[in-house]
């Protein structure tokens, strides 16, 4: 039963960190980008709903809707502005290293607005969850939104991607970003359009992340950024049902290393995990192979 | 062009040089370290707060043996490097003694730079073993940690709170390390029984739920936990989630809670911690404390609030034993106040103190419990 109870746990931490991983695979798939600063999208997207709730008396879902909206306009304007100019004329180092420039931009920013003190968050889910065998297993409102939430957004990811124009030009653009300007897509659009959606996720993502984890600070989303980065390798980085999957096994191997191995150990743990299973599949679990063609 | 720019340096070194020397000599200068931004800011803005208060309290009665002294708080974002920095950026400024640092991790750093210098050091707050063992020349108005861990294990004891006791602890933190060890050390002469500690990181304070579920299926009546209130007010949070109501029995780190923006006050109603300052004591030093800090700062000053308060008068009394003036060097300024730090007896809102000459304060904890969102004597 505790088990059972564990691996609860684990689902629950897991879709989480598949929420946030869906946005980091999405832009890394179709810009070619790792955008280091999606984990601060996510905290700037808690902090309005923050805001919207406590000061403006929002409701939940108005906050949230406008905290998609504050993000993808933020996600748009970073990318205009900060990744776009180094895109087309320096190397992917260069747009790294100001990937991780704007996340420290976005976490001090706040932190001269909001200040240091952390905040409570309330969570924007207001049914108490599922309880089970008589109380020995309870599934908490917030996971079960969350789950809800990841699998419908990769279902519609996935649909847009594969049967819109918007869709087949993304993925025309990430095979070949040159061929793709010859057949008259307007790439700077497309890879604006993927980052107006990879930060519109990642306002909701922040808002379930302090939901389930109620502390939000100017640093609440780096670890689990990079942790969600790293089920979005581990499921192969690309793929959204792999983001999906990853950060599920990721959250679930957390859990049950804290459980079973060592609660010091933990991260030690998942780590470990994923450089074996990188090493076996280096494409990660749901990953393309992909030839480069001399 | 070289030797103009080794010319400019010569010139820009002896200005500061003359800058330094050129200090009036007629204010005690006090500095202040402790993080006024990053997560711990909260402690650090208390101490700061406090500090002025008491400062310009003294100011106004006429200066410690007349003559006026001068508080220059500098931010060090709980991060040892920045600290030592900080405290270059201080000795700079003419700072001769030093209120701080307010955290334990930065805390140790600086106190290995001031007993290289023998700069008297006072912590309000810095609680760890490590923060005031560099040199003879540092002291401390709080517990330290050891003495909190076992002082909580033996209150537990004493007052019969719980037969299994459960841990969750932040192994990448010198403090709530520091404080469980010597919890462990105080359970084993206890009757209660301590499960195994369940610990997390700085880098894995959102999920609690594992150490949680280990602890309810263990059957765990009082959960201690020896950390900080942010990583605190989500496992209170948690453990409502699960239907999961132990005892919590915190220490220093838990004060903060009740002032965390959003918080639901509900889930902390209950929440022992052991402190030494409650801002409801009835007494007439502490009632005006709170009233001067509440009319200033808008908000019940906490327990670094009231560290940094004491720690203020502290140098007061300690200057005044030794009979130091302004215009004596940084060097004999510390070999006077800690000669007299083991013959003071100062009574303030923490308590009264007295110190041995390793620079750690005796006196006696209280134990408060938060009732209806504000802490209360327990006694």
């Amino acid at each position: 039963m505790s088990f059972l109870s564990y691996l609860l746990n684990g689902i629950s931490l897991g879709s989480v960190y598949a929420i946030i991983a869906l946005g980091y695979t999405m832009v890394y798939g179709i810009a070619k980008m790792l955008n280091f600063a999606h984990g601060d999208v996510i905290m700037v997207g808690a902090y309005v709903a923050f805001t919207a709730i406590m000061s403006a008396g929002f409701s939940s879902l108005p906050a949230v809707l406008l905290a998609i909206l504050v993000c993808t306009v933020l996600g748009v304007v970073i990318e205009t502005i900060a990744y776009r100019p180094l895109l087309e004329a320096s190397s992917s180092l260069a747009v790294l290293i100001t990937a991780i420039g704007v996340s420290y931009f976005l976490q001090n920013v706040v932190l001269l607005i909001f200040g240091a003190n952390p905040k409570s968050f309330q969570s924007v889910v207001h049914f108490k969850g599922i309880s089970l065998a008589g109380g020995a297993l309870t599934i908490s409102g917030e996971t079960i939104v969350t789950i809800l939430c990841g699998i419908l957004v990769m279902v519609v990811l996935t649909t847009f991607i594969g049967h819109t124009k918007q869709g087949q030009a993304m993925l025309a653009v990430s095979e070949d970003k040159g061929a793709a300007q010859l057949m008259g897509i307007n790439v700077n659009g497309t890879i604006a359009l993927t980052f107006a959606i990879g930060s519109g996720l990642a306002a909701i993502a922040g808002v379930l992340l302090c939901s389930c984890y109620p502390v939000l600070t100017p640093y609440t989303g780096s670890m689990p950024g990079i942790k969600a980065f790293t089920a979005a390798v581990f499921g192969g980085i690309g793929s959204i049902p792999g983001a999906f999957l990853g950060g599920l096994i990721l959250g679930v191997i957390e859990i049950l290393a804290k459980a079973y191995i060592s609660s010091q150990l933990s991260d030690a743990i998942v780590f470990a995990v994923l450089i074996i299973v990188l090493l076996v599949k280096p494409t990660g679990l749901l990953g393309k192979k992909t030839r480069e063609k001399v | 062009m070289k030797k103009m720019r080794l010319a400019a340096a010569v010139a820009f070194a002896a200005a500061m040089a003359m800058s330094v020397t050129a200090m009036a000599d007629d204010t005690f200068k006090i500095g202040g370290i402790g993080p006024l931004t990053g997560g711990a800011a909260i402690y650090g803005n208390a101490v700061m707060n406090a500090a002025q208060i008491a400062v310009d309290e003294i100011n106004e009665a006429g200066g410690i043996a007349g003559v006026q002294v001068e508080f220059m708080p500098q931010d060090d974002e709980h991060d040892a490097e920045k600290s030592v920095s900080a405290y270059n950026k201080l000795k700079d400024d003419g700072m001769q003694i030093l209120l701080g640092t307010v955290t334990s991790t930065p805390c140790v750093a600086v106190s290995a730079e001031a007993a290289n210098d023998n700069l008297f050091l006072l912590t309000p707050s810095g609680s760890s073993p490590d923060a005031i063992a560099a040199g003879d020349n540092a002291f401390r108005i709080c517990f330290s940690d050891p003495d909190q861990g076992y002082a909580s294990a033996q209150y537990i004891e004493e007052h019969q709170l719980a037969k299994k006791v459960g841990v969750i602890y932040n192994s990448s933190d010198v403090y709530s390390t520091g404080i469980l060890a010597t919890f462990q050390a105080g359970a084993a002469e206890a009757s209660f029984e301590l499960l195994d500690p369940q610990a997390f990181t700085d880098d894995s304070k959102t999920d609690f739920s594992a150490q949680l579920q280990y602890l309810k299926d263990n059957g765990a009546e009082l959960v201690f936990l020896p950390i900080y209130y942010d990583a605190a007010s989500v496992i209170l949070t948690q453990a409502a989630g699960m239907d999961f109501a132990p005892i919590w029995f915190g220490v220093d780190g838990m004060d903060g809670i009740l002032t965390m923006e959003g918080f639901n006050y509900d889930l902390a109603e209950g929440v022992m911690l052991l402190t030494p300052f409650s801002a409801d004591a009835e007494d007439e030093l502490t009632q005006n404390f709170v009233a001067s800090y509440q009319d200033k700062y808008g908000e019940i000053p906490n327990q670094f609030a009231a560290d940094a308060y004491d720690g203020i008068y502290t140098i007061k009394a300690a200057i005044e034993q030794a009979g130091v003036t302004p215009d004596m060097s940084i060097s004999d300024i510390c070999d006077g106040l800690k000669a007299a730090m083991t013959e003071i007896e100062v009574t303030g809102v923490t308590g009264t103190m007295t110190w041995t000459a390793d620079g750690e304060p005796n006196k006696s904890p209280k134990a408060v419990v938060i009732e209806n969102g504000v802490y209360v004597s327990a006694e």
